[in-house]
């Protein structure tokens, strides 16, 4: 079962504790925005074979939205944080590149 | 019984045969057996000793005019169109893995078509009717069953949405019916209809939906295109996709480049990693799907039952197994294993539905990755690269759909546009709003 570490309770969660709630840092786009745009906040996913940045809430704790990067085929946690950022902590990027080679963020183009 | 170990022997041999055997070009073409009655009393007298492989195993040729990148059912399904209805038969099939080994292999192998949407219901009961046919037109037993299913209606706003699907389904002549809980004890005795949990308040019965044999339809497809002088490729992983000012022009691949025409992306779980290498990104997320088999019993239940309320599915195989079928995971995976958490949620709410399985033991579980959409209808489209088609996003039913998906796919590829079967399935429907919404009308269950 995943288990992650809630920020800001510093309780390490069972799964079942936790909602997914998809991909993490995507731009929300509004009202005005493009269709391209839109579409892209809405339904597009960069759903890589590899380092992925989620949402997650504390559902059955403290109810707080949180971050976590995941590797999507060895399930391995780098590191959650506070979803209050545009992107991912030093330390977080630090810890994925260390164990994944070649790895960058937004390396999608 | 000794003729029928003996069949699946040699129903087997292809496969086995493509694993471990890596002998050059092969000319296949009118070198096909076809299998009957007549066949097998006729190889009875030399000890079966005379059975050829079912498929080649041919090196990949400099070019082709259609790649398609994926031999599972559905990839195998359109290069078999592309040759029977438009005569495309210079075609390759690249699997990176072997053949019908991803979801094809892994699914719980329900058909049924019973949609609320007019374009998915057209879709999915091309392909049953399909299915009907489908072991003549192969001449490849894929074992349709059509011994019925039910949509267990728990709540009563399941009751709604099932007579609403009901009606729907009339107007749409894909023959289904609500049933109440009488009927649905009297089809299956072993169900418990009182509850007091879940309650058994009616079902959605589609006489004609059922089952077949997944791996089967992978491998009669594959004869058959193999027959058509197509190369069904295995061990071959795509690793790049070549273009040219926005046209393709052919896949980098683990056993060197080939060029293509045109090429079809079919792979499922793995659509938005080709699609990275295509340089477009989808509306597509990857989530395991879990399901699992018990130990083999005695004949106990010869329908399909599908509980969507608690996630939970289950039919029985003709070994005895009862197979069944859980939820999706909640966050993105490529494991091919799944949370155990879901299984219990699955496992427990079926005990209570089916008091009788309480003590079985569950002999295997498994996983697949299935590409899941915003709207959980599925993809037949052109894409941002031009020449490229894509066909995915089938989620947590793609078995079902393999004929009328390859279908559509084939005339897509064939033809440049889609036909009406796929015309409403595009990557442009996101963009519009135009959604084919079966999240709601089907419930959880695919």
């Amino acid at each position: 079962m995943l288990i992650l570490r809630c920020p800001y309770c510093g309780v390490d969660c069972d799964e079942t504790e936790l909602t997914p709630g998809g991909e993490a840092h995507l731009t929300r786009h509004g009202p005005e925005s493009s269709d391209a745009d839109f579409e892209a906040y809405l339904f597009q996913r960069e759903n890589p074979k590899g380092v992925h940045f989620e949402r997650w809430r504390h559902a059955y704790g403290c109810g707080k939205w949180f971050h976590a990067a995941r590797h999507t085929v060895t399930l391995e946690v780098f590191g959650t944080y506070p979803a209050q950022v545009l992107e991912p902590p030093k330390a977080i990027k630090n810890a994925i590149s260390a164990k994944v080679p070649g790895w960058s963020w937004r390396a999608f183009s | 019984m000794r003729l029928s170990c003996r069949l699946s022997k040699v129903d087997s041999c292809g496969i086995l045969g493509n694993r471990s055997r890596a002998d050059g070009p092969l000319n296949w073409v009118g070198t096909m057996r076809r299998y009957s009655a007549f066949a097998i009393a006729k190889e009875a007298f030399r000890d079966h000793t005379g059975w050829a492989r079912a498929w080649g195993n041919p090196e990949p040729k400099r070019k082709y005019d259609v790649i398609i990148i994926g031999a599972g059912g559905h990839g195998l399904a359109t290069a078999y169109y592309l040759g029977k209805n438009h005569g495309v038969r210079n075609v390759a099939i690249l699997e990176k893995g072997w053949l019908g080994g991803g979801n094809t292999g892994r699914n719980t192998t329900i058909i049924r078509s019973n949609y609320l949407q007019d374009p998915s219901a057209a879709i999915y009961e091309k392909a049953r009717a399909l299915y009907e046919d489908l072991s003549q037109d192969l001449n490849y037993n894929v074992m349709f069953s059509p011994r019925g299913v039910m949509m267990l209606a728990q709540t009563e706003h399941e009751i709604r949405g099932y007579k609403r699907t009901a009606h729907a389904n009339a107007l749409q002549g894909v023959a289904t019916e609500y049933i109440g809980p009488e009927r649905v004890k009297q089809l299956c005795p072993i169900i418990e209809v009182r509850g007091p949990r879940y309650p058994v308040l009616g079902a959605l019965w589609q006489p004609r939906g059922g089952t077949a044999r997944h791996d089967a339809v992978a491998w009669g497809y594959a004869r058959k295109c193999s027959e058509m002088g197509m190369d069904v490729i295995q061990k071959c992983e795509v690793t790049g996709i070549r273009q040219v000012d926005g046209k393709v022009q052919g896949v980098t691949t683990t056993r060197g480049e080939i060029d293509c025409d045109k090429l079809g992306i079919v792979v499922a779980g793995h659509s938005g990693h080709v699609a990275d290498m295509a340089g477009f990104r989808l509306p597509v997320e990857s989530v395991a799907l879990q399901a699992l088999v018990s130990e083999p019993i005695k004949p106990c239940m010869d329908v399909v039952v599908m509980a969507n309320t608690v996630h939970g599915y289950m039919s029985q195989s003709d070994k005895g197994e009862m197979v069944i079928g859980g939820g999706a995971d909640g966050f993105n995976n490529f494991t091919q294993r799944g949370s155990f958490h879901h299984i219990e949620e699955t496992v427990r709410a079926l005990i209570e539905t089916f008091p009788m399985i309480s003590r079985l033991k569950m002999l295997r579980q498994w996983g697949g990755i299935v590409d899941m959409t915003g709207d959980r209808s599925p993809i037949i489209s052109k894409t941002p690269l031009e020449n490229c088609f894509i066909n995915c996003g089938w989620g947590t039913g793609g078995f079902k759909a393999i004929p009328g998906s390859g279908w559509a796919t084939a005339e897509l590829i064939a033809k440049g546009e889609p036909g009406p079967l796929a015309a409403e399935f595009g990557l442009d429907r996101f963009r519009e709003g135009r959604f084919i919404d079966e999240s709601v009308a089907a419930g959880v269950a695919h």
